[in-house]
């Protein structure tokens, strides 16, 4: 059988020698840029240090960074020279102090005082609690920690751990000790932090706190819906407004989340997008019929044209938009025409080169009842070419948001801009995500909007080529 | 006139008349949607813009015209500055390359699991399109700057964000090529007892690599902007030095980085037509 078979198999390979020679040889042609694409990934995997990663990639910062963006944290701290002071406040921002005015409404539930009625309990999330006396901090009743610790200051006035001489390194996990700090880490949630001159606490939960109503604001009691409902009662919580108003302007001018800001700048940055496009569209339109050769017989016309296609392409929206934003200045014109000129080369190129695909007898047949050369092009090329043309613009309104944004970020404003300036503090990172969020939303949103347009317009929600 | 008509073709006419209001109206509610965006656009862009618009207009020509000025009182000097950007450009050109490289695999890799002629599970499915929809639409810039910040000043955020980037862009794009192959050898695969893999293998790919190679090239073309982009916020190449160079303001300097990056995008461009063109026989 077998036999019989490597017969047949030399038969035919006797027969068509062209076609196995042929394969062989476009068989070691891709082995060979197999193995080029290979080597270059080798070499580019050391010229550009991803060999680093491991070594850049600092695991603490990403923890950190991770950590702000889902969880809010409150800080609580006690200065050693004065014990009876202890200041809370919200993500440690000296504004937004609790219980400055009146003292025992606001104080959060998990600060009270403990049953020796001397010192002030501290209760995180996980039952664990930290104790401030005027000498000293306890730490009492972790899960996970079979005992308590204490922390005091020796003579020197440094901290130490009580007892820390006798204990395992095992028992004391959790604890960095350096010689002007001790730090008890847990978990990420919880955080003690005891210095010569002070305690900190970091008390982590989980949410975007205050992400409606911030700090000071006096709808800060209510829930979201609480508020909502606040404005259809009569009573008023501020008399100097009616409660929607009160509603729109808390929500509005949030210190944290700033949702005013944050919406107007997304809107700056779909508004660069949309009429970045319309200009693109409405210069490309008349230039890429010129640019025909079906439409305009004048050949030094159409080269020009299709050079200054590629001109304005060429130019990345990066440089238009530098060169822009020295003559408008940061804002949308930015944007709008950085966004037009280059899609003015890339829309320009594409319709015209649609129009010059189309069907020739269409255009001969308005041409048959006598029509004027004009009347040919809008009964015999436009409604053949209208779908392309709608199709290709609303592609590139979509891709043109996500440039909005980039343009936005290099100095035209915008929420790309809000987004660098959120990252560059460096701990609002709840912020970072919230705008990531945002983002993510109106890109796939625009992406959403314009499939739904083409599937209306003309039918199919794919991009049309020709 | 229509009198004369039988009563038929009346009815048409009248059809015809009903269909012919409709679409003008339809037309007319278009055109005036896209006026009414137009106009609260200009108002919005009016009151957010910094410099007033007429300023702007007439202001147009002074930078050009300042970077040629300076230019051209340099005189020949001029053309080794020129060539001293050129290993910035490399750089920005490697992590270009680099980056669509891996972002390739990973696309590839997608678009198998996403694909519905060759995965059964339809959670899978819905899973590889959900993550390809989110890699795709974060802009790069973001994710760059985040990484950035992780990170420290590098190429390695600008490779991490265009990889991402990629993978989902060409994902989206290898699974349709994928899905409309023909569905002939597959079957024809499958009746001689092959496997998943070697189906895949000798039926699938075959079929689609040109296709992929060619959104590729395409691809690469559009990351060699975006990693100039990514250099102006840090992360090197030849976009972080013209950034530099604007700052300092060293006018001929940075016409001398444009130039070198209008060339290689127009050449880029020209060279992946045809390359295009070589693979899949059109333009597109």
């Amino acid at each position: 059988m077998s036999s019989s078979l490597a017969i047949e198999r030399d038969n035919i390979r006797k027969l068509f020698p062209d076609t196995f020679i042929q394969a062989r040889k476009s068989r070691i042609k891709g082995q060979i840029i197999f193995f080029l694409i290979l080597i270059y990934l080798i070499i580019g995997f050391f010229t550009l240090d991803v060999v680093d990663i491991p070594k850049k990639w600092k695991p603490q910062n990403a923890a950190m960074f991770v950590l702000d963006t889902y969880a809010h944290k409150d800080h609580v701290t006690m200065k050693w020279e004065n014990p009876d002071d202890i200041k809370i406040a919200f993500e440690g921002n000296y504004r937004s102090v609790y219980g400055r005015d009146n003292l025992d409404k606001s104080i959060p539930e998990w600060f009270y005082k403990n049953s020796d009625n001397i010192g002030n309990v501290i209760e995180f999330n996980n039952q664990g609690k930290a104790i401030l006396y005027k000498d000293r901090v306890e730490i009492v009743n972790f899960p996970k920690y079979e005992r308590d610790f204490t922390i005091k200051l020796n003579t020197n006035g440094k901290p130490y751990v009580v007892g820390s001489e006798d204990l395992a390194k095992d028992d004391l996990k959790g604890f960095r000790i350096t010689e002007n700090r001790v730090e008890f880490r847990p978990t990420l949630h919880e955080r003690v932090q005891v210095y010569p001159k002070k305690v900190e606490i970091h008390r982590y939960s989980i949410g975007w706190k205050y992400f409606w109503f911030d700090f000071s604001s006096p709808l800060e009691p209510y829930s979201f819906f609480e508020a909502l409902g606040l404005t259809f009662s009569k009573e008023r919580v501020v008399p100097e407004m009616s409660n929607l108003k009160l509603f729109l302007t808390e929500i509005k001018d949030n210190e944290a989340f700033m949702h005013g800001r944050v919406w107007w700048a997304m809107l700056e940055t779909i508004v660069m997008a949309v009429l970045g496009t319309m200009f693109a569209t409405v210069m490309a339109l008349p230039l890429s019929f010129l640019a025909a050769y079906n439409v305009t017989p004048i050949k030094a016309l159409r080269f020009t044209l299709r050079r200054l296609f590629d001109t304005l392409r060429g130019i990345d929206f990066l440089i238009w938009s530098l060169i822009f934003l020295r003559a408008f200045g940061p804002g949308p014109f930015t944007g709008i025409f950085a966004i037009g000129f280059t899609d003015t080369g890339t829309l320009g190129k594409l319709y015209s080169e649609a129009i010059e695909n189309t069907e020739k007898k269409q255009q001969e047949g308005v041409q048959s009842t006598g029509a004027s050369k004009f009347l040919q092009h809008r009964f015999g090329i436009i409604p053949q070419i209208l779908p392309i043309f709608v199709s290709q613009s609303l592609y590139y309104l979509e891709s043109n948001t996500r440039g909005a944004v980039i343009i936005g970020a290099m100095g035209a404003g915008g929420i790309g801009l809000q987004f660098l300036g959120a990252l560059g503090t460096g701990n609002d990172f709840e912020n970072v995500a919230y705008m990531a969020i945002l983002v993510l939303a109106v890109v796939i949103f625009m992406d959403r909007l314009s499939a739904w347009l083409r599937r209306i317009l003309i039918g199919t929600d794919q991009l049309i080529v020709r | 006139m229509s009198k004369a008509l039988p009563a038929n073709l009346e009815q048409i006419e009248v059809n015809l008349k009903k269909l012919t209001n409709q679409r003008t109206r339809s037309s007319l509610l278009g055109i005036a949607i896209l006026i009414l965006v137009f106009f609260s656009g200009t108002l919005v862009s009016l009151e957010a813009n910094a410099g007033s618009f007429s300023r702007g207009i007439a202001n147009f020509f002074n930078y050009p015209r300042d970077l040629f000025i300076d230019t051209f009182e340099m005189g020949w000097k001029y053309w080794p500055r020129v060539v001293k950007y050129i290993p910035e450009l490399i750089t920005t050109l490697n992590i270009a390359l680099f980056s669509t490289s891996i972002g390739f695999v990973l696309a590839v890799i997608f678009a198998i699991f996403s694909s519905r002629n060759l995965i059964r599970n339809k959670r899978v499915i819905q899973f590889t399109k959900f993550l390809m929809d989110v890699t795709r639409s974060f802009p790069t810039l973001i994710i760059a700057m985040v990484f950035l910040y992780l990170m420290g000043k590098s190429s390695l955020p600008a490779v991490i964000a265009i990889t991402i980037h990629t993978a989902g862009a060409l994902g989206k794009l290898f699974t349709e090529a994928i899905e409309n192959c023909d569905g002939k050898p597959i079957e024809g695969l499958s009746s001689v007892g092959a496997t998943w893999t070697q189906k895949i293998r000798f039926s699938v790919l075959p079929q689609v690599l040109p296709l992929f190679l060619s959104y590729g090239i395409l691809r690469l073309e559009i990351n060699v902007r975006e990693s100039t982009i990514l250099g102006f916020v840090g992360a090197g190449g030849i976009g972080e030095m013209l950034a530099a160079l604007i700052q300092w303001n060293y006018g001929a300097d940075v016409l001398a980085c444009m130039f070198l990056l209008v060339g290689t995008i127009i050449a880029l461009d020209y060279l992946s037509a045809y390359w295009r063109h070589n693979l899949i026989g059109v333009n597109q």
